[in-house]
């Protein structure tokens, strides 16, 4: 254990500390999901939050989130902007769009064929229809006018009919004369019981004109839509359908209950040799403790996201062609991307919020104890700081600087620096207002070692350095981003002597720029997955980089090549258990002291890599890397491997060391998340 | 009057009904059913036995329709043939030969000249499905050694094959897989679940199967209780299946109704489940239906299900859900503590029936009669769970009285225990309680008997236990000032030495009291409950004790565990004799002198019968049961035999019922095979089913009225014309159902010739029956019930003299039996 240089015992300690102050963090992560949607072209699926945000993962590069940005916050209208905003993402590649201007919807819907019509069901039972052009939305006109509000919207994938759900019916209008052609009212019976109301939640139109209805009496029901009649009916619930999504070739789809039940439909043939086809429910899945508000269907997998804030990717095992990283059963619970920053200097955490920004001290120990002991606190972490955000946009990124005199922070719209001063217990915090107008959207926020520099990484794709002294600040460059290339720069890395300045997007490779000379460097080999962590080492200036597909590269900067190190993992192989993992490497960090050692975490668990060691082949143990302590020295040393790995931790957000002998660590249990959200539907469970 | 041949061990009924799924007929009106190697028909609406379909020498393992006739049904057995009946009339029609064990039977309709069926070739667990290719032959006998394999490595079971979608699959199931076999393709599909390591899938072993019938659907149950459904088979890949659970114990089996539209399930909490359209959320329930189902099945016609239920019961349900008939058989699900008794009310045989309940049933029927419910608490039906049994049961004076015993025993120092005492109570024609009383005994009661004495003015009821002490229980006037009333209680302890009390037995004439206490037999006045005497033999502890009857009273009989049988005189108190004879069952037969031992060895079971005044047996019968035999009883004629035979005198006033371990209830029988087929040759004549519409009122009085005048005519002409009736070409034809008649080209010369004087008559049936002399010693010995009869030790058997009323009939019998061997195999070709 005493391999990582850090007290146990004193980490141990500071992160009770810390986790005591994130136990007030929840908000974020208690964001249930609101809705997904999946892109088949990009292969990306975006995700809205009920505060607000959307995320979007890149399905084809181990499901890593690859956008966090931040949002307006009025939750009925995040929905959906999620969806709109998603879709525009999803097909225009990575364009984020801002679309306001209407007060309250439920739900609106892209044509399926034609990107350029959108059509937005209203609260007062209107179906507006509008016309996307590549810079403005324009409203184009009005539905019939319906009694009731409109829930839930599909498009016939001609584009010639929609379908609308609303409470008690479904209307199908015809888009070129707007008129309801058909009303199939839904009933209202539930398990025998007449509910008050039957809200039809989902809708789906397939282009056999057959209409999919799901509702809250727990109820799927297939319609004809040419004659207006219900074909059939499959009661799945007791409580409510909220949500459904069919595959592109509408031989399936997938329907999620309010019990945290998601149910798949498959359309099989009645016979083996009839053409005939009917629509079965097959298999249930049960990954889910609260309401599943939301699903999507890729063609490999069924996805669902809900109030629990998980989002669950359940492969489909009959597409899936190859037992690769798709076959498996992801659970994404945790952002990829780290909220936490840390001021060694002080021993400050920074935690960022959806809309506000907190500041803890760290508590401290005088007791020592064995390794594993956890040591009482002689003082006690304090809250130093909540920031509240100005207007009702997230914040995207936020940084404290290492000295502990600077926050940045930026959201959507707006950047903003503050500077604080520590008078014994007091602290004074003073806003650096008059920002330039280019310091607008930041994706990324780093400050310098010596806090004397800020890196801004905006979301046009600049790349922006500020001196910063005394109270003021100065714009040194700007590294603009390479012609022909849009994409912005979401990873900094910044090297401990202020020289080195590693930049990296989503996709293409990592830019080492020269802070000295204000110049490119050099531009490491594009990598196939995106970038999920990196840091420069102290001293060697070797650059360590952590792909989504779990693999880590160290490159030397100086020499402008990949280590021997890195070229010996990379002719060995990593052990198939670490790739394996779910999780991408949210940090890196080094120990000053010994330049062997790279660590890493991400939320599973905890590594040293000790490059003197010799690498893991498959054959070894790579998760017990202990050998018992009674066993002759030379049998440690043979078992020994690079990797040193530590699974002690509940859902760890951060870790870093604070000084060669502490060691900060950020824990999110699980259970504190479910804690928070409301109670989920009663269930009787059988022999209880 | 009777044929005295070899008494021979047979089988009386009792035997399992829910051995197999119960088969509909094409109507609905008849629902079949395989009973040891019979097959029954029963009238879904009456619940009536209509015909019982002998014939096969083992076991019949299946029943199916014919799918090419639905008049006719077939039926495989152990004994390697596949036979074909006319169910209506209980004929035979074709027996097919296929020379190996069939475990069980399948008919496709697609599949035209072939059933399926599960055989064991090479090694004794290995079973595989075999397609057998039944030969178009006119003869009555074919030999169907076309075999075409099918599957290997299946479940003995037939619920673990079902056919599907009009033949063009099969699906087996066995332990963690499934696997479907097209014929068309002839490819097989398996799909494997993840099996037992797993402690979450712990038990989903397939357990049975189901095909739906229009659609490409199989329905698999399992251990764990969850119901699988399995679409888009064909494809390794893309298959999937949807579970719904409700069960949750075992399903033990699966149908499809003919439709299709709803699924049916069954298993041990007794709740038939229908799941509609195959959704979860849409189901009925038929609950309380009493016991696990075992099988479940639907009638062709789409208006009945039955399920078959593990205590030997069918219950035939409506399409709606609600139970409309119930054919009861001998209750035999459980273990039969009470013993066999023979109610002298009733005659019926009682014994434990149900959980809790004591069965009334009758032998002569072979049906049961009533249940009697004696503990009176809901049946929680769980694996493991320690139940209240009844344990101990008699009746007293003359059937007034039932004495019952229920125990509980959790641990080995919390018995509960409970003694009842049952009244007959005219009005009702039942049993009502009388007295009940708790903890009658510290520990377990180990006999308990009335006394019969027929001047005895006072119930008595003795009960001995392994607390040390016997109790003499007496009825007492319990009456108050709200009502008359009568109860039990003690009126004596007794015990002897702090041994366990564990035999207790009164003499004939109540007098005298037999307790025994161990190895000690010790000899109690009933009136002044004074010890009178021991008799100590130290030949181990007393397992047996009895009384002699009638001129033998004197004597008491004991039988010890180490297989001593002795006899004592109760005027000398001396031992009188003793045999070595490892005693099972002893019973006293109470209308002779008699007493039946059946005693137990390596090889199987003996029986021996004796007067207890001399120690030469009567009758001894080696070997009537490879297994042990636990009960025995004698049950009163109600018209005695006359055998003459010294060997057969014992059967003469009662006869002897045993049960065996397995049990399988069993008498003895000296009817010959051919006597008990009568009744089935006598249904042949179909004059019963005979409708007694308004034109058999005219045409059938008026016929009666010519019969008779024509007999008068005829006896006054004193001339031999042969009456129409008794000829039995002429009724033959007559009377048998058109569909089963040869064509009449081949009749013509049989009618006509029966026409014919009886000279010619005579002549003409004497040639054939020495042709048939073979056949038929080959048809009895197919009649045979049981088959291993070893030896009948049997002195003296006298020649016995057929008068010559009874040969004439036996004449007549043979030529109907030479024309029900006349080939019907056309109708087959059809």
């Amino acid at each position: 254990r005493s391999t990582s240089g850090a007290e146990p015992e004193s980490a141990r300690a500071r992160g009770a500390g810390a986790e005591r102050g994130e136990r007030r963090e929840g908000e974020r992560a208690a964001a249930g999901i609101r809705c997904v949607a999946y892109n088949n072209q990009s292969n990306r699926l975006a995700v809205s939050r009920t505060d607000g945000t959307v995320e979007v993962y890149n399905l084809s590069a181990n499901y890593f989130q690859e956008k966090f940005p931040g949002h307006e916050s009025r939750l009925q209208e995040a929905s959906v902007l999620a969806r709109r905003q998603r879709l525009l993402a999803g097909l225009n590649g990575e364009i984020m769009r801002m679309f306001t201007g209407i007060n309250i919807k439920y739900d609106c819907e892209m044509s399926w064929e034609d990107p350029l019509w959108s059509m937005v069901g209203c609260e007062d039972g209107s179906v507006k229809l509008f016309q996307i052009t590549p810079d403005k939305i324009h409203f184009e006109r009005n539905f019939d006018r319906q009694k009731s509000r409109i829930l839930s919207l599909s498009w016939h994938p001609s584009g010639t009919h929609i379908a609308a759900g609303s409470i008690d019916y479904i209307s199908v209008f015809d888009v070129k004369s707007g008129s309801a052609i058909h009303k199939m009212i839904v009933d209202r019976q539930h398990m025998g019981v007449s509910k008050r109301k039957c809200i039809v939640w989902g809708v789906a139109f397939l282009s056999d004109g057959t209409v999919i209805s799901v509702d809250s009496a727990g109820k799927v029901q297939f319609w004809d839509s040419a004659t207006g009649t219900l074909v059939k009916s499959h009661l799945i619930a007791n409580a409510d359908v909220q949500s459904i999504a069919v595959a592109e070739q509408e031989d399936s789809f997938v329907v999620g209950t309010a019990e945290g039940t998601v149910f798949h439909f498959q359309l099989v043939p009645v016979t083996s040799n009839s053409s005939e086809k009917q629509w079965v429910r097959t298999k249930p899945f049960q990954h889910h403790t609260h309401d599943v508000r939301t699903v999507a269907h890729s063609p490999t997998a069924l996805i669902s996201g809900g109030t629990d804030t998980h989002l669950v990717i359940r492969p489909l095992m009959e597409k899936v062609e190859v037992k690769n990283y798709d076959a498996a059963l992801r659970k994404i619970t945790f952002p990829h991307r780290r909220l936490i920053s840390c001021s060694k200097k002080r021993q400050l955490l920074l935690f960022q919020f959806a809309h506000h920004l907190e500041l803890w001290r760290l508590g401290s120990t005088v007791a020592t104890g064995k390794n594993g002991d956890t040591l009482p606190l002689s003082k006690n972490a304090d809250h130093l700081l909540h920031l509240k955000t100005k207007g009702p946009e997230n914040i995207i990124c936020s940084c404290i600087s290492p000295c502990g005199s600077w926050i940045a922070y930026s959201t959507v719209s707006r950047f903003f620096l503050y500077r604080l001063n520590y008078e014994h217990d007091n602290i004074s915090l003073k806003r650096v207002s008059k920002m330039p107008p280019f310091l607008r959207c930041a994706l990324q926020i780093l400050f310098s070692e010596d806090s004397t520099k800020l890196f801004v990484a905006s979301n046009q794709g600049a790349l922006h350095i500020v001196q910063l002294s005394g109270g003021s600040f100065k714009h040194l460059h700007a590294f603009q981003p390479q012609s022909g290339t849009v994409e912005a720069m979401c990873l900094l890395a910044v090297s401990s002597d202020g020289n080195w300045l590693a930049a990296s997007g989503t996709s293409a490779g990592v830019h080492v720029y020269n802070v000295k000379q204000l110049k490119l460097h050099c531009t490491v080999p594009a990598y196939n997955f995106p970038v999920t962590a990196m840091a420069i080492a102290p001293n060697t200036n070797n650059l360590v980089i952590a792909h989504s597909d779990q693999q880590v590269f160290e490159y030397s900067i100086p020499d402008k090549q990949y280590t021997d190190w890195s070229r010996t993992v990379q002719k060995q192989g990593f052990h198939h258990l670490w790739l394996q993992r779910d999780t991408p490497i949210t940090h890196i960090s080094f120990h000053p002291k010994r330049p062997m050692h790279i660590l890493l975490h991400d939320a599973y668990m905890f590594c040293i890599i000790d490059k003197s060691l010799p690498l893991p082949n498959d054959k070894t143990l790579l998760y017990n890397p202990f050998p018992p302590t009674n066993e002759s020295d030379v049998v440690r040393r043979r078992t020994a491997h690079a990797f040193k790995i530590s699974k002690i931790y509940k859902p760890l957000l951060f870790m870093d060391l604070l000084d060669e002998r502490t060691l900060v660590a950020v824990e999110r249990p699980l259970d504190d998340i479910i804690a928070q959200l409301p109670p989920p539907i009663k269930k009787k469970k059988f022999g209880t | 009057m009777v044929d005295e041949e070899n008494i021979r061990v047979v089988r009386c009924g009792g035997s399992e009904l829910n051995f197999r799924r119960a088969v509909f007929s094409a109507d609905s009106k008849y629902i079949f059913c395989v009973s040891g190697d019979f097959v029954k028909v029963y009238s879904t609406v009456t619940e009536e036995c209509v015909h019982i379909l002998h014939g096969h020498r083992n076991l019949v393992t299946g029943i199916q329709l014919n799918p090419n006739n639905h008049l006719q049904l077939y039926s495989s057995s152990l004994d390697g043939t596949i036979k074909l009946w006319d169910y209506i009339d209980g004929i035979l029609i074709k027996t097919f030969t296929v020379g190996c064990k069939l475990h069980a039977l399948f008919t496709v309709a697609q599949a035209e000249d072939s059933v399926f069926a599960i055989v064991n070739k090479e090694k004794p667990d290995i079973f595989q499905l075999v397609s057998v290719k039944l030969p178009k032959s006119s003869s009555q006998e074919v030999e169907a050694k076309e075999l075409s394999f099918v599957l290997d490595y299946i479940n003995q079971s037939p619920k673990c094959i079902a056919f599907g979608n009009e033949g063009v699959y099969v699906a087996a199931v066995r332990e963690f897989y499934l696997s479907v076999y097209f014929f068309k393709k002839k490819t097989t599909s398996r799909f494997t679940l993840s099996s037992s390591r797993n402690k979450k899938h712990a038990k989903n072993n397939f357990t049975c199967v189901a095909c739906h019938p229009t659609e490409d659907c199989i329905a698999s149950g399992h251990m764990d209780g969850k119901i699988r459904l399995w679409r888009n088979f064909y494809d390794d890949k893309k298959y999937t299946y949807t579970c719904l659970h409700w069960h949750h114990d075992m399903v033990m089996d699966l149908a499809f109704s003919v439709t299709g539209t709803s699924l049916l399930s069954g298993g041990r909490e007794s709740v038939l489940v229908e799941w509609r359209d195959a959704t979860e959320k849409n189901k009925e329930f038929l609950p309380r239906l009493g016991a696990t189902i075992e099988h479940i099945s639907v009638s062709p016609a789409g208006d009945l299900f039955c399920t078959s239920h593990s205590d030997n019961k069918i219950i035939i349900i409506h399409r709606n859900l609600e139970a409309s008939a119930v054919i009861q058989g001998l209750v035999k699900d459980r273990s039969i503590f009470t013993g066999l008794m023979i109610d002298p009310r009733t005659k019926a045989l009682v014994l434990n029936g149900k959980p809790g309940h004591l069965q009334f049933y009758s032998l002569q029927s072979d049906k049961q009669l009533y249940n009697l419910d004696i503990i009176q608490q809901e049946y929680i039906n769980d694996y493991g769970l320690i139940q209240i049994e009844l344990t101990k049961a008699a009746f007293g004076c003359f059937g007034n009285w039932l004495a019952t015993v229920e125990q509980r025993q959790e641990k080995e120092t919390e018995l509960e225990l409970q003694m009842k005492l049952w009244m007959y109570n005219k009005k009702t024609q039942g049993f009502i309680l009388n007295t009940k009383i708790n903890m009658p005994h510290e520990d377990c009661i180990t006999a308990l008997c009335f006394c019969n004495a027929e001047k005895s003015e006072q119930p008595t009821l003795v009960t001995a236990s392994k607390d040390g002490y016997f109790k003499v229980w007496i009825l007492t006037d319990d009456s108050d000032i709200y009502k008359k009333a009568v109860g039990w209680t003690c009126d004596f302890v007794g015990s002897y030495h702090k041994y366990q009390a564990t035999n207790c037995c009164f003499s004939e004439d109540g007098s005298l009291l037999a307790v025994s206490f161990e190895e000690i037999v010790t000899i109690w006045d009933s009136i002044t409950w004074e010890l009178k005497c021991t008799f100590c033999q130290r030949a181990g502890k007393i397992r047996h004790l009895c009384f002699g009857r009638l001129t033998c009273s004197k004597y008491l009989l004991g039988a010890t565990e180490n297989g001593i049988l002795c006899c004592w005189n109760l005027l000398s108190c001396a031992l009188e004799w003793n045999a070595k004879l490892n005693v099972r069952v002893m019973e006293p037969d109470p209308n002779s002198e008699n007493i039946a031992a059946i005693s137990q060895s390596s090889v199987g079971s003996d029986l021996f019968v004796f007067k207890p005044s001399e120690p030469r047996p009567l009758y001894i019968q080696k070997g009537i049961s490879r297994e042990e035999v636990q009960w025995g009883v004698f049950v009163p004629r109600d018209v005695p035999e006359s055998f003459t035979s010294e060997a057969y005198q014992w059967l003469n006033r009662s006869q002897f019922y045993f049960l065996t371990k397995s049990q399988s209830l069993l008498t003895f029988s000296t009817k010959s095979p051919e006597e008990k087929l009568t009744p089935t040759s006598k249904q042949l004549l179909a004059e019963e089913s005979l409708p007694t519409t308004p034109f058999y009122f005219i045409l059938g009085k008026h016929r009666q009225l010519q019969d008779e005048k024509l007999n008068e005519t005829l006896e006054n002409e004193l001339v031999q014309l042969p009456l129409t009736e008794n000829i039995p070409a002429v009724s033959e034809l007559l009377h048998t159902p058109a569909h089963v008649l040869p064509s009449a080209a081949f009749l013509c010369s049989i009618f006509v010739n029966s026409l014919l004087l009886s000279k010619e008559t005579k002549s003409a049936k004497e040639i054939p029956e020495d042709v048939d002399m073979e056949e038929e010693k080959e048809s009895e010995d197919s009649d045979e019930e049981n088959d291993f009869i070893e030896k009948v030790q049997d002195t003296n058997n006298t020649g016995l003299g057929e008068d010559i009323i009874h040969q004439l009939s036996k004449s007549e019998e043979k030529e109907l039996r030479k024309f029900r061997k006349i080939d019907y195999s056309w109708i087959a070709a059809l």
